[in-house]
Formats: structure tokens, sequence, C-alpha cells
């Protein structure tokens, strides 16, 4: 039996090596090459996608552990013509600056926003329990495993504000 | 990344099987262990993939205590309703530790087998006692910064880095571990793992063949629960020194006082003299003085983080006066 992946919907086989990060299956041999490769080793989000629902960085798993599993990459969550909320507000707000980090950004923050929405405490969050509300405090806390080396985040966080209180 | 062969176990009887051999190792959530092996730390022949064996469920026990499945996210954990009502101190602890992305993939089980985050340890061309035994300590007069000051040996200054842990240490939970022949142990969380000693390498008590299945909550003890840690920066990086505590005050004396440490040594730090000191005492900054001065007795430091030894004492006069105000 062959193990398979669904990206963005589509079926794919998965690859033969082992050693192939998702982060390398997705660009190297799907060509999808939205998921971007900064550190490679889980500390900056640039490579992070969602997985089964939940985000990820793909770069600190093997491709061969996700038979059956659903990925959705920058491609998956909308197109230049039909941009989703948060890739629209990133250009409204000007969240980026050279855009390398701005993928990753936008799936973290996408995952995010329905972590808040399952009230899932944050480090930043003053009780556990309750409701969880999307403030500038619990965005940046919850969005710091994306790093942006142009420093753009003041417009990050700004974009993903506006799409927080638009779906609330 | 070295070439090895890619198994994946469908039970925890073929995990066992598959990790009985000192060239095998079990991958899981897999962020720690990848990390070192494309930095080639870790070089692996057979990586087993335990990640579909099951062990991933959070349970209530029949005396009311929590079993927290291996295979549980950290965050499954840390949003679980009773985890957060029960046993804040370990919901805070796991949410005060890396990222939402790194904490939906790490496991219980491979947070408390994380390796130290020690730059000799995880760059192959210095020396480290723990990766290459004999070959020396870099950290001992070198770049020392996030390095213990507890418990420490001539071989290793090398800290346990996570913060799960120390929660779960202040709370009293056990490790439950299978053997490969079908037997089973349980190891409290506060003898889970070792002290570098003469054997650095050797960071918990877990034997060839052997896989933790779950951790175990004792009953809830309520209490004012606190993980206090501190950092570099305000999110995403490791305890330069972190205090977990469980703390109960009635007619203004201390009536539980369990604390464990991160940051200060190559395991959770606990000592049980400084619940003892505390425990019939009214809180005064004396009182806590007198805690930090059991806690930090033979703390030595190594230049660069000589520093930890007055923040260790500044955070636990943090924690305790803290806890006094909740119970007032």
């Amino acid at each position: 039996m062959t193990d398979t992946i669904s990206v963005n919907g589509q079926q794919h086989t998965l690859p033969s090596d082992p050693r192939t990060s998702l982060l390398d299956f997705l660009r190297h041999d799907l060509g999808l090459t939205g998921t971007k490769k900064g550190c490679d080793h889980g500390q900056c989000g640039a490579c992070t996608v969602i997985v089964n629902g939940i985000r990820i960085n793909s770069c600190l798993t093997l491709a061969a552990m996700h038979d059956g599993d659903e990925v959705t990459t920058i491609e998956g969550l909308g197109t230049p013509d039909n941009p989703s909320a948060l890739q629209k507000a990133f250009l409204e707000h000007d969240g980026f600056q050279c855009g390398y980090c701005t993928p990753g950004q936008i799936c973290s923050a996408t995952a995010m926003l329905q972590e808040i929405a399952n009230n899932w405490p944050s480090d930043a969050s003053e009780s556990l329990e309750g409701e969880m509300a999307a403030t500038g405090e619990e965005i940046r806390e919850r969005m710091s495993g994306n790093l942006c080396r142009c420093g753009a985040y003041a417009n990050i966080v700004a974009a993903i504000s506006e799409v927080a209180e638009e779906s609330a | 990344m070295r070439p090895f062969s890619y198994s994946r176990a469908r039970t925890l009887g073929d995990a066992a099987q598959l990790t009985h051999d000192d060239t095998a190792l079990a991958i899981a959530g897999g962020t720690n262990l990848l990390d070192l092996m494309k930095l080639q730390v870790e070089t692996p022949e057979t990586l087993a993939d335990i990640s579909r064996i099951g062990f991933g469920g959070i349970e209530d026990t029949d005396d009311g205590g929590l079993s927290i499945g291996a295979l549980a996210s950290n965050t499954e954990t840390a949003v679980h309703p009773r985890v957060r009502s029960d046993y804040p101190v370990l919901a805070r602890a796991i949410l005060a530790g890396a990222t939402q992305q790194l904490r939906n993939k790490a496991t219980t089980g491979g947070n408390l087998c994380q390796r130290t985050r020690c730059f000799y340890f995880t760059n192959i061309d210095q020396p480290c006692n723990k990766r290459e035994p004999g070959s020396g300590c870099g950290a001992i007069d070198g770049i020392a910064k996030l390095h213990a000051v507890l418990g420490t040996s001539d071989q290793c200054i090398a800290t346990y880095p996570g913060d799960m842990a120390v929660a779960l240490s202040a709370l009293d939970a056990q490790v439950e571990i299978a053997k490969s022949g079908g037997d089973t142990r349980t190891v409290p969380v506060r003898d889970f793992h070792c002290l570098p000693g003469d054997t650095p390498w050797r960071e918990n008590v877990l034997e060839e063949g052997e896989l933790i299945t779950a951790v175990t909550l004792p009953a809830p003890v309520g209490g004012t629960q606190i993980y206090r840690k501190v950092r570099e920066r305000s999110s995403y990086a490791f305890a330069l020194v972190s205090v977990a505590a469980v703390v109960e005050i009635e007619d203004g004396k201390f009536t539980r006082a369990d604390l464990a440490f991160g940051g200060l040594a190559h395991k959770p730090w606990q000592d049980p003299r400084i619940g003892e000191a505390l425990m019939g005492k009214v809180p005064s900054d004396d009182l806590f003085d007198k805690a930090a001065d059991i806690l930090l007795e033979d703390a030595r430091g190594f230049g660069e983080n000589d520093f930890k030894i007055p923040l260790a004492r500044r955070t636990l006069h943090a924690v305790l006066q803290n806890a006094t105000e909740a119970a007032a």
C-alpha cells in the first residue's frame, strides 16, 4: 500500500528518502515554493504550514510521518485573484517588507485565529479559562514563533487584529 | 542529515522491539530530535516512528488524578480543561515554553527526554563530555550564560532546558514506563532526570528498550499555583531561572510549599528542606531569604552565569511574595 498525503486537497505519494522533511517535500517534490526555508531548525517560523488544522514547523517533521494527513500551505489559503481575509489584510496594512516570512506568518495567523476561537489560553492570557480575545498582547505572544527580520511586526499585528475583529 | 532507515511502529510492542538497540531511536513529535539530527549530534541508524501507537489520551485516574499519555501534544495537555482548572501550574509552565507551532508537535514523553541546549553539546566541532565522552567540557571555561549553578560536576555544567517537567516535579507526578518484555515501572518525575556526575551522557533513568507511556498526576491539591519564568526575552526563550510553586497558606501560615526550579541544574531542582523550612511559618522577607539560603547553599557560578544565583534568590522571593498575596 502506498503512503499518501493530501496537500491543498490534492493527493500525493510520500517521498522514498525518509530524510525528506515535510518542508523539502512541499518545495522540491511538489514545487509549492510559497512555504519558505528560513533557519531549518524551528526557530523562525517561515516554514509554518497547517496539518490537520494545526500549525506546525514543516522543517522539523519528516514527510514520511504524514501518511494520510491533510496539509494546507499558503497556496491553499487563497490566490492572487481570491485572497483569504488575512492575505488581503497583510496587503492593506503593508504587513511585510521583503515578504520572505509572510507565507509562514499568514499560515500561522490563520491557525492562531482558530486557537483563539477555541478559547485556548496563551502565556499572555490573564486567566487560563473563559473566553480568549485577540488583543495586541495576545497576538504578539501567540505569533512569537514567526520572526520578521525586516521588523514589520507593527503592521503584521495590525493586519491580524483587523481580521480578528471582523471575525469576532 | 545522515541516512537512516525508517520504520513505523503500530503497537507498543513494535516500538519496544524497534528501539531495543543502541543505534535506534524513537521519534514522535521530532522537534528536538530532527533538529539534533540535522546538526549530526544525533546519528541514529534506525528511526522508529512511535507517533501512531496510541498513548495519546488524557484521562481521569481512579483516585481523582489525571493520566497524560506520552504522545499527547504539549498543546493538548495545556488546553485540557482539567489541566487548566486543577493543575494550572502545569498549563502555565507548558505555555511559557517554545512556540505554538512547537507545542503542537512536542509530546509529553519527548518533552521529558529533550536534550540540553548547551552550545557545546549542539556544536559537533566543540568538546562535550555529554556528546563525546572524554572530549572535555567547553562550557566550564567558556560561554556559560545558560548553564547550571547547582548539582554540576567537573564533567558537565549543562542544564535541563524544559519547563513542563519543573511543574510536574512540583506536582509530584509519576512517569509510567514500559519495558520491552511487557513489564512496567513507575518513577517519580523528580527522580527521572540525572545529575551529570561522571556520566553526563546519561540524562535520565530510561534503559534501552524502555519507553514512557504516560505521566500521572495525583489528585489535585488546589492551593495557589504559580509558574514564574525569567528569560532574556518575553517569549520563545529558555529559562534562565524558573520556579514552579504549589503553595497553601492557612491561618497566616504555610501549610503547603511544594517548589521546583528550572534553569539551575541538569534536572528540575528540588530540595525538600526548603518546604520544611517554610511549613508552619508566617510568611516574611526573612523567611523567604532563609528559603533562598537553603536553595543556594551549594550554588556555584562559572563566570557568565554567576548572575543566576542572585536571580534565583529574587525569583523565589517574588514567587513566595505573590503566593502570600494571593492567599490573603
